[in-house]
């Protein structure tokens, strides 16, 4: 039996998201985290670390993509620069 | 630590819609990323590029490993443990990238175990002395450093963002390893002779490390179209001289090849022939340390297993359990 992937994600400073790092082969998630540890951590990137079973993370397909995420093109009134507000009221 | 360029010719013109939009991404240097369309031709490309450079990275370990004990100072020697695990690492970090293209890890170090996967040549020469490990950082990661810049920029994603990795951690090797050698120059007359050798004995096989001649290199251009490789062999090599002469000098050390000279109006360090013949003997298999490393690598591989085998068992209890 192969040993099983895990995805790695590291928070790397206080305030910031975890970050997908990479992946490690591990038995189970006490030695993920430490391979984790060893692997992508060695100068102090990391403040905390998340490992996922590979085959827990559910993906789009990047063939869906314009399906998923070309509705929102049209959509421009969801930006701030959509709407007009005279110079005399400074920055808002 | 570094790839070779040791792909096999692909001539495959694919012209499907899927392959003319797949280029058009390439050349709009957009990153392509696992599950995306590619052709087979540019996975297997990459699969067997960025196994082979993982492969490096491990096999990498053992020239350097031969000297952790018996390194002259804590200081050295902290130094080159750090190195080494940098090494192990990047391999890891190099065989999570190909894997994200569908081969699974266990089917790569057995490519590697079984002597069908190929690694770089330059980790089947010994390392004698002390000064062959100043050497190596210095040269072979500063020759890695050079093919591996450009490989930050390669078109598939999880390669591109591996690469930046470990160039990251990379110049730390360069750096510790001038280190060492300059240590050595400014040392005893024997230090400096110890340093003069090692510098003799892996200059040339440094600049075999660019891999073939570009007038004989099958393939650079498929992978150069696909942005995978960016830069041609003898230019990367040629860098590598241009970089590496001037600090050699400093040194006070004198290079292996009677025929280096400064080209005033080319403004490039000029050397002579590579023995392209030692380069394929290496290669195929009958380099100085080829057997030595596969064996190493196989008697760790199979000591470990009772490890592995005792993890998986642990972890299946503890789920029974659970």
């Amino acid at each position: 039996m192969n040993t099983p992937l895990w995805e790695v994600f590291v928070r790397t400073r206080n305030g910031l998201a975890h970050k997908h790092a990479g992946s490690v082969h591990a038995a189970d998630a006490t030695m993920a985290l430490q391979a984790a540890r060893d692997v992508y951590t060695r100068r102090g990137e990391g403040l905390s670390l998340w490992v996922v079973p590979s085959n827990a993370i559910v993906a789009s397909d990047p063939a869906d993509r314009d399906m998923l995420f070309e509705p929102t093109g049209s959509k421009i009134y969801r930006h701030p620069t959509f709407y007009e507000v005279p110079d005399e009221v400074g920055h808002m | 630590m570094y790839s070779q360029a040791l792909n096999t010719r692909d001539t495959s013109t694919d012209s499907s819609p899927e392959a003319i939009r797949f280029q058009a991404r390439i050349d709009d240097e957009q990153r392509i990323e696992p599950n995306d369309w590619m052709p087979e031709a540019y996975r297997r490309t990459l699969i067997r590029q960025i196994s082979q450079h993982a492969h490096s990275e491990i096999v990498g370990m053992l020239p350097e490993g031969n000297w952790i004990t018996r390194a002259p100072s804590l200081r050295r020697k902290a130094a080159l443990l750090a190195k080494v695990q940098d090494e192990g690492g990047h391999g890891l970090y190099l065989y999570s990238a190909a894997e994200t293209l569908g081969v699974a890890r266990e089917d790569l170090e057995d490519q590697l175990l079984s002597g069908r996967a190929k690694y770089s040549s330059i980790f089947n020469y010994p390392t004698l002395s002390w000064a062959d490990i100043g050497t190596i950082g210095w040269l072979v990661d500063g020759a890695a450093i050079m093919n591996q810049i450009p490989l930050c920029r390669c078109s598939y994603g999880p390669y591109a963002r591996a690469m930046i990795r470990v160039c990251r951690e990379e110049s730390f090797h360069q750096r510790q390893g001038y280190e060492i050698v300059l240590t050595l120059c400014r040392g005893t007359t024997e230090q400096k002779a110890m340093a003069q050798d090692a510098l003799d004995r892996w200059w040339w096989p440094c600049l075999m490390m660019f891999g073939p001649p570009d007038t004989d290199s099958l393939h650079s251009d498929t992978s150069m179209r696909w942005k995978i490789k960016r830069f041609s062999n003898d230019g990367l090599r040629q860098k590598f001289v241009d970089a590496t002469v001037p600090q050699g000098h400093f040194l006070g050390l004198t290079f292996p090849d009677p025929e280096l000279r400064f080209d005033e109006t080319e403004g490039h360090w000029q050397f002579g022939a590579i023995d392209w013949d030692e380069f394929r003997a290496v290669l195929s298999g009958n380099g100085p340390c080829n057997r030595e490393r596969l064996e190493a690598r196989r008697k760790a591989h199979d000591d470990g297993a009772w490890v592995r085998e005792a993890a998986l068992a642990h972890a299946a209890k503890q789920r029974k359990t659970a």
